[in-house]
């Protein structure tokens, strides 16, 4: 199957904000970063992937099946991880699959079990006294334990140290093994998606701003660092945004190989995904 | 198989891996018919996108060093011999070229460099 997930024109409307015709896909095997603002409707997008609110337009189809017709048949191979653990603070990593073994007909308590051991989660403590990474760690194991092939992540490695981080990204590469399985994963860690994602997608007022590579954002998009005076020797055509401060401007372009080839005089660096996100937002675009 | 990636380099992360793992064949470490590292278990391992180890191993089949079976993996080609001679053949030219740069400019004679060649290749 081509694509784990597929929106098409995803529309919602608040007093206050609008999602307009969002439109991005999950390959099948891959992650996609999913990045933008707080307040550009990420969470809005992914409540409405998991039905939870209704959408006012548009379509999603998720394994290739619509997910508000399938969404039993849809849900039980999803595993969704919020940033915060939403598991009753009173309760032991037992009740927990206690309750979750009812729900999922493909609940695997062996593996459940084996994903404790393997993530240091304690048998008897209560939820309420677990470390931030520990409570991640026990969403993601229940997550996991039924078996998904779609790993739905929203801020999960949120406020953790970074070697916590890290173990839970290897997670998270471990789960894409499969090349069935995928994962879209919203973070404001721009640096955990530098790593693990193959592709990004940015959202910014409700609107879909790029889904690229990620390798294509790393490598080949850059930025001309120039002062105002050497502005007019840009093509307006190569600039996608460009910030203009009292010290001088940043363009960002999409080839830097070729802007350095074109403009041997200029700095053209590397850039990050944080980079190009503030280029997008703080940033214009040339007339 | 050692692969060590720097992630301060200019060169992206997918020339890196081509490098290092046609260097592996190249000096013995990868012989043919050995089964490479699945691009998936790379990418992990590596904490890399899988995007990017696939570009690797499309970029080493595309110039014969390793051949992908679907759904098998991807493992060293047996026909490569000749293309790793070839590359052997440019790089040792390209460093003889600068020998005998050196050499001129330093005054010293063909006869002496030759002298000098069969000194090194014979192991002194």
């Amino acid at each position: 199957m081509k694509n784990a997930i597929e929106i098409n024109n995803l529309c919602k409307i608040y007093k206050d904000f609008q999602l307009k015709n969002v439109s991005f896909n999950v390959p099948s095997g891959s992650i996609v970063g999913f990045i933008g603002e707080n307040g550009a409707g990420k969470t809005t997008t992914i409540k409405l992937i998991l039905n939870e609110m209704k959408r006012d337009g548009g379509n999603i189809k998720i394994f290739g099946m619509d997910n508000i017709k399938d969404e039993r048949k849809i849900k039980e191979q999803i595993g969704v991880v919020f940033d915060e653990s939403y598991f009753h603070g009173e309760f032991k990593a037992g009740d927990v699959a206690s309750i979750l073994k009812k729900i999922y007909t493909n609940w695997d308590d062996t593996y459940f079990n084996k994903k404790l051991q393997e993530f240091n989660i304690p048998n008897n403590k209560i939820i309420k006294e677990y470390s931030k990474g520990m409570k991640m760690k026990l969403s993601i194991a229940s997550a996991l334990a039924h078996h998904p092939k779609l790993l739905i992540l929203d801020e999960a490695t949120s406020g953790l140290d970074p070697i916590v981080r890290r173990e839970i990204l290897d997670i998270f590469l471990d789960f894409i093994q499969d090349e069935n399985h995928s994962i879209l994963f919203s973070s404001h860690i721009t640096n955990d998606l530098e790593k693990i994602a193959d592709y990004i997608a940015f959202i910014h007022n409700g609107k879909i701003v790029f889904e690229h590579s990620k390798d294509e954002l790393l490598y080949n998009y850059g930025i001309i660092k120039c002062g105002k005076n050497e502005l007019s020797e840009l093509d307006k055509n190569d600039i996608i945004r460009i910030k203009k401060d009292q010290l001088g401007c940043e363009a960002l372009v999409a080839d830097k190989d070729a802007a350095k080839r074109k403009y041997p005089n200029l700095l053209i660096d590397s850039t990050s995904i944080d980079e190009i996100m503030l280029l997008y937002v703080k940033g214009e675009k040339v007339c | 198989m050692d692969i060590i990636i720097s992630n301060s380099s200019k060169k992206p992360i997918y020339e890196q891996i081509t490098d290092q793992i046609k260097n592996h064949i190249i000096v013995g470490n990868l012989n043919e018919g050995d089964v490479l590292p699945s691009m998936r278990l790379l990418a992990k391992e590596l904490h890399i996108s899988v995007i990017t180890t696939k570009r690797a191993y499309e970029d080493l089949e595309c110039e014969g060093f390793i051949e992908t079976v679907a759904g098998k993996g991807s493992y060293v080609s047996r026909k490569n011999m000749n293309l790793i001679r070839e590359e052997q053949l440019k790089k040792a030219e390209s460093f003889l070229e600068s020998a005998v740069d050196t050499a001129k400019s330093g005054g010293i004679t063909l006869n002496e460099l030759i002298e000098m060649l069969n000194l090194i290749y014979n192991g002194e």
